[in-house]
C-alpha cells in the first residue's frame, strides 16, 4: 500500500470536495430558499474562471485578478438575477429548467464569442508555484494547499454568516419554511438577491481558484454542476452543513476511488476485465453512492425542510 | 364494538409546539360527530393524522377494528375511510364526471389496464353519475372542474369522497367559503347521508354543526375539553369561555 | 380552431409520409436523412411526453435511454464483427433489446428517483443519466469517447434493408405511427387516467386510494422502453454510436421539444421535434440572412452563434407561449396553459 499516494490523493480529494462545497453551498441555498432550479449556476463558475484568466493576463498578477474577479462575477450574477431569474421565482420547476437551460446555451455562446472556442490556460501564481514537503517523502503543491486553506476560510465565513448574523438567521428560516418568512414581513426580494449574490460570489471564487489547475473551457461549468447537484441531493436541499459533509465525501470518493479502485478490482478479477471495467466503475462510484443513500433517505442526509 | 373510530392518547409536536396533546375521542357508528374549536386548536393536524398524511408521535388510532396509526394514506381509503379537503383539492383539468370516475376506479381493483378507454367505461361512469346526482351536480357532469363555482367544487369534493364507498367520512370544513344558500344546500345533502355513513365533521359554521351533529367534541390547544350532545356543549361553561365567547346569542 | 389544428397536424403527418418520394424526385437525398432524424426524435420526445406532458414528471435523463437503445445496435455490431457472432446483428433482436433494456434501466432509475419530488427528482434523473454517460465512456472497447462506426447495420434479412435510406425512413415512420397509437390508447386507459391524475393532483389521488408510486413507475418504464426504439433507429440512421448522444444537453433538448410542441398532447412531440430540428438547421442561415439585410459585415460569423439566439428564444417561449405549437393552434397563448 502506497501510503504517500494515499495521503496525496486524500488531500486532492479534500481539495476537490472543498471546491465542490463552494459551488454547492450557493446552489443549495438557492434551491432551498427560493425553490429555484438554476441550471446556469455552473455558468457563473465558468465566468469566474474566464475572468480570472483574463485579469491575470492583463495585470500579470494573480492576486490582482482575484480582487477583480470576485466583484465582476458578483455583478454578472446580479444582472442575471434581476433580468432573468426574478420572473422565474413564481413559476413551476419545468419553466425554470427550460429558462436556465436557455441561459446555459446563451452563456456558452457568449463566452465563445468573447474568448473564442479554444480553452485558456492560467499560469500558477509565482508565490504558489512550488511544492511543500509536508512530511518526509510527502511533497504537495502549495497552490493546492492554498485552495484548501482559502476554501476552508470561505466555509468558516459562510458558517459565521449563517449561524451568527441576522441575515444568516433569515436565511436559515427561509430554508426551513419560505412562506413563513415572507408572512413575517421580511423583505423577501432583498433576501433572495442577497442569497443569490452570495451563491454567485462563491461560484466565481471556486471558478477562479480552479482556473490554474484545470482546463478553462466552454462547458466547464456543466460538468462540475452535476457533481454539485449530487452533493446537494445527498446532503439535503437547503442544508449547508449537509452540503459540506457530502461535498467532502464525494470529493474523497471520486479522487481516491479513481486512484485505487482499478487496483482493488484488479485484485479480484483478471486484468482484462479490470482494465475495461475499472475506469468506468470508478467514475460511476459517486452516483452509485447517491443511489444507495437515496434508497434509504430520499430527502438527503441533513434535510433542512420541516414537515 | 359500536365505535367506528377510536383515538387514544394521540400526540403530535412540531418543534416546540404541541398540536395534538394526548387526545382521546371516539366516534360511534352511524353518528355525525362534529369537532369544533378556535383557530390553532389543532383540527387540521388531527385530520392529517387521521388520514395518514401526518405521523403521530404517540398514541393510537383504531378504525374498522384495526390499528391504523401508521397506515399509508391510500390504504386507509381502501379500508373505507374517505376524506374531503378543506381547500378544494379536485383535479382541476378533469371534468366533474372524470373526477368522480377516477375515485370510483380506485376501488375497482387495480388500474393496470392499458387499452380500454376509461372515459366510456360503464362500470366507472354509472356510479360516477349516481354520486354526482347525490350531491346535486348531475347537470354539471361535463364541466371542467376549474370552471365550477366554489360551492359546486365543494360538492364535487364530497362526491369524490362518496365515490370511494366509504364506511366513514372525514369532512374538513365542507362549508368553507360558502355563502348561506350553498351552505344550506350542503347541509341538506349531508342530512340525507346521515345514518348510512359515519361522519366526522370539522367545521366552523355553527348553524351547520348544530343542525347536523349528534355529538360535538370541542378541541382547544390539541385537547378535547368537552364532548357531548349539542345542547350540553352549548351550555358548558368551559366551552363558552374558551370558544363561544361572551356573546351567547339565542340559547 | 379545432379544424385548423386537425388540418395542420394531418398536413404535417402527410408531408412526412412523402418525404422520401419528394427527396428522390428533386435529387436531394440529404432531406431523407434530416427527416429521419426528425422522426427518431419525435419518437423520443413522445416517450418523454408520456411522463412529462401527461405525467408531470420532469425527467432530465432521457438521453440515457436513447443512448442505451443505440448501444444495443453498437454492441451487437461489435461482437458480430470482432467475435464472429453473426446472430448479434439480427435486427429483430436489436429492436427487442432496444425496448427491453432501456425499459428495465428506466424501471431501476425510476424506482429510486420517484421516491423524491420536485427539484430533487429533476437532479436525480440528471445524475443517473450522467452516471450512464460516464459508464459508457469508460467502456473503451465499444468506442468510449470516440464512438464506434457501424460497418454493418441491424440485419432484417430480406424483409428490409437498413442501408437503404428510404426503407429506414419508412420503418421510422411506421414505428412513430405505432408509438403514437399505443400512447393514444395508453393515456386514455384506466392506467393513463391514474398517471394524468397524479400530474394534476397526486395528493388527491392517494386520498381516494391510489398507490400512485407504482403507476408512475410503470409509466416511467414504458417511457424508457419507447425511447430505446428511437435509439435503435438513431444508430442505424447515423451508422455510428457514441456517448455524445447520452450527453445531458440532449435530455434538455428533448424537454424543449416536448414543451415546444405542446405538452400532454398526442402530436405535440412530433411538432416539437420537427420545429426544433428546423430551427437547428435553418436558424444559422436565417441569422446570416438577417445580418445581410441589416447591412452588417462578416455575416458568415453571425450564423455560427445561432445558439445565442436560440437560448433566449427558449426563455421567451417559456414566458409567453407555454402551450407550445399545439397551444397556438388551439388559440391558447400565455403562461397558464
Amino acid at each position: 500500500m502506497n501510503w504517500i499516494l494515499l495521503i496525496e490523493q486524500t488531500l486532492n480529494g479534500l481539495q476537490l470536495g472543498l471546491l465542490l462545497f463552494l459551488l454547492a453551498a450557493g446552489l443549495t441555498l438557492v434551491f432551498g430558499i427560493m425553490d429555484l432550479v438554476n441550471l446556469a449556476h455552473g455558468s457563473l463558475y465558468m465566468v469566474g474562471a474566464y475572468f480570472a484568466a483574463t485579469f491575470t493576463a492583463w495585470t500579470g498578477s494573480f492576486v490582482l485578478a482575484v480582487v477583480l474577479t470576485l466583484p465582476a462575477t458578483l455583478l454578472v450574477g446580479a444582472v442575471v438575477e434581476v433580468v432573468c431569474l426574478r420572473t422565474l421565482y413564481d413559476r413551476d420547476h419545468l419553466d425554470q429548467v427550460l429558462a436556465t437551460f436557455g441561459l446555459i446555451l446563451f452563456f456558452n455562446e457568449l463566452v465563445r464569442l468573447v474568448w473564442g472556442p479554444a480553452g485558456l490556460s492560467v499560469p500558477l501564481p509565482e508565490f504558489l508555484s512550488s511544492s511543500l514537503e509536508l512530511a518526509p517523502g510527502l511533497i504537495y503543491p502549495s497552490y493546492r494547499l492554498a485552495i484548501i486553506i482559502a476554501s476552508l476560510l470561505a466555509a468558516f465565513f459562510l458558517y459565521w454568516l449563517v449561524a451568527r448574523t441576522r441575515i444568516g438567521m433569515l436565511i436559515r428560516a427561509g430554508a426551513s419554511n419560505r412562506e413563513m418568512v415572507g408572512a413575517l414581513g421580511v423583505n423577501i426580494r432583498f433576501l433572495f438577491t442577497i442569497v443569490f449574490g452570495l451563491g454567485a460570489a462563491l461560484a466565481g471564487l471556486a471558478g477562479l481558484m480552479a482556473a490554474p489547475i484545470s482546463t478553462v473551457e466552454i462547458g466547464m461549468g456543466e460538468n462540475v454542476l452535476i457533481l454539485a447537484f449530487v452533493v446537494i441531493v445527498i446532503g439535503g436541499i437547503g442544508s449547508i452543513r449537509g452540503a459540506f459533509v457530502s461535498a467532502l465525501l464525494i470529493g474523497l470518493i471520486d479522487t481516491v476511488g479513481r486512484a485505487f479502485l482499478p487496483d482493488v478490482i484488479g485484485g479480484f478479477f483478471d486484468d482484462e476485465f479490470a482494465d475495461a471495467a475499472a475506469p468506468a466503475l470508478a467514475s460511476m462510484s459517486i452516483y452509485l453512492l447517491m443511489a444507495v443513500i437515496l434508497a434509504f433517505r430520499p430527502e438527503g442526509l441533513f434535510s433542512a425542510r420541516n414537515g | 364494538m359500536s365505535d367506528a373510530l377510536t383515538i387514544e392518547g394521540l400526540v403530535k409536536q412540531f418543534g416546540g409546539l404541541t398540536a395534538t396533546d394526548h387526545l382521546f375521542l371516539s366516534v360511534t357508528k352511524g353518528e355525525v360527530h362534529a369537532v369544533i374549536g378556535p383557530n390553532g386548536a389543532g383540527k387540521t393536524t388531527l385530520i392529517g393524522q387521521l388520514t395518514g398524511e401526518i405521523t403521530p408521535d404517540a398514541g393510537t388510532i383504531r378504525f374498522a377494528g384495526r390499528d391504523v396509526t401508521g397506515l399509508a394514506v391510500h390504504r386507509r381509503s381502501m379500508l373505507g375511510l374517505a376524506r374531503s379537503f378543506q381547500i378544494t383539492n379536485v383535479l382541476a383539468d378533469f371534468t366533474a364526471r372524470a373526477n368522480v370516475a377516477l375515485a370510483v376506479q380506485a376501488h375497482q381493483g387495480h388500474s393496470f389496464r392499458f387499452w380500454r378507454k376509461a372515459a366510456t367505461d360503464p362500470r366507472l361512469i354509472g356510479p360516477a353519475e349516481e354520486h354526482l346526482a347525490t350531491v346535486g351536480l348531475a347537470d354539471r357532469a361535463d364541466v371542467t372542474a376549474s370552471s365550477l363555482s366554489h360551492g359546486e367544487q365543494r360538492q364535487l369534493e364530497l362526491a369524490m369522497a362518496l365515490a370511494t364507498r366509504p364506511a366513514m367520512l372525514l369532512l374538513d370544513e365542507p362549508m368553507a367559503g360558502m355563502g348561506p344558500e350553498d351552505s344550506a344546500r350542503m347541509v341538506e345533502i349531508l342530512k340525507r347521508l346521515k345514518g348510512d355513513l359515519t361522519i366526522l365533521l370539522v367545521e366552523h359554521d355553527m348553524d351547520a354543526v348544530f343542525a347536523l351533529a349528534d355529538r360535538i367534541t370541542v378541541l382547544v390547544y390539541g385537547r378535547a375539553i368537552a364532548t357531548g350532545a349539542p345542547e350540553q356543549i352549548r351550555n358548558d361553561p368551559d366551552v363558552r369561555a374558551a370558544y363561544l365567547g361572551e356573546e351567547t346569542g339565542d340559547a | 380552431m379545432q379544424m385548423i389544428r386537425i388540418g395542420f397536424i394531418a398536413l404535417v403527418m402527410l408531408a412526412l409520409a412523402v418525404v422520401p418520394v419528394v427527396a428522390t424526385a428533386i435529387d436531394e437525398p440529404f432531406y431523407v436523412s434530416l427527416f429521419t432524424r426528425m422522426l427518431v426524435l419525435a419518437i423520443a420526445a413522445s416517450s418523454l411526453n408520456l411522463v412529462l406532458g401527461y405525467g408531470g414528471m420532469v425527467s432530465f435523463g432521457h438521453a440515457a435511454y436513447l443512448g442505451l437503445g443505440s448501444y444495443v445496435v453498437g454492441i451487437g455490431f461489435y461482437h458480430a464483427a470482432n467475435d464472429g457472432m453473426e446472430w448479434a446483428l439480427n435486427g429483430w433482436l436489436h429492436l427487442a433489446l432496444a425496448i427491453i433494456i432501456p425499459g428495465l434501466v428506466a424501471l431501476l432509475i425510476g424506482a429510486i428517483s420517484l421516491r423524491t419530488r420536485g427539484v430533487y427528482f429533476i437532479m436525480i434523473t440528471l445524475a443517473f443519466s450522467q452516471m450512464l454517460y460516464y459508464f459508457f465512456i469508460g467502456l473503451e472497447r465499444y468506442g468510449g469517447d470516440d464512438g464506434l462506426s457501424l460497418w454493418y447495420l441491424s440485419d432484417f434479412g430480406s424483409v428490409m434493408d437498413m442501408n437503404d435510406d428510404s426503407q429506414l425512413y419508412y420503418l421510422a415512420y411506421g414505428l412513430l405511427v405505432l408509438v403514437l397509437f399505443v400512447l393514444y390508447r395508453l393515456v386514455n386507459s384506466h392506467f393513463g387516467m391514474v398517471v394524468r391524475g397524479a400530474k394534476s393532483n397526486e395528493r388527491r389521488l392517494m386520498a381516494v386510494g391510489f398507490p400512485t408510486y407504482r403507476y408512475r413507475l410503470v409509466a416511467f418504464g414504458i417511457s424508457g422502453a419507447i425511447c430505446g426504439i428511437a435509439g435503435f433507429l438513431m444508430a442505424n440512421q447515423s451508422e455510428f454510436v457514441s456517448t455524445s448522444e447520452m450527453h445531458w444537453v440532449h435530455s434538455g433538448d428533448l424537454i424543449v421539444m416536448v414543451v415546444l410542441g405542446g405538452m400532454g398532447t398526442l402530436f405535440g412531440p412530433v411538432l416539437g421535434a420537427v420545429g426544433f430540428l428546423m430551427l437547428e438547421q435553418y436558424l444559422p442561415e436565417l441569422m446570416e440572412g438577417v445580418c445581410h439585410i441589416i447591412g452588417g459585415d462578416r455575416c458568415g460569423i453571425a450564423g455560427e452563434y445561432w445558439k445565442m439566439v436560440f437560448g433566449p428564444l427558449l426563455i421567451l417561449i417559456v414566458l409567453f407561449a407555454r402551450g407550445g405549437i399545439d397551444g397556438l393552434l388551439q388559440g391558447k397563448v400565455g403562461r397558464n396553459v
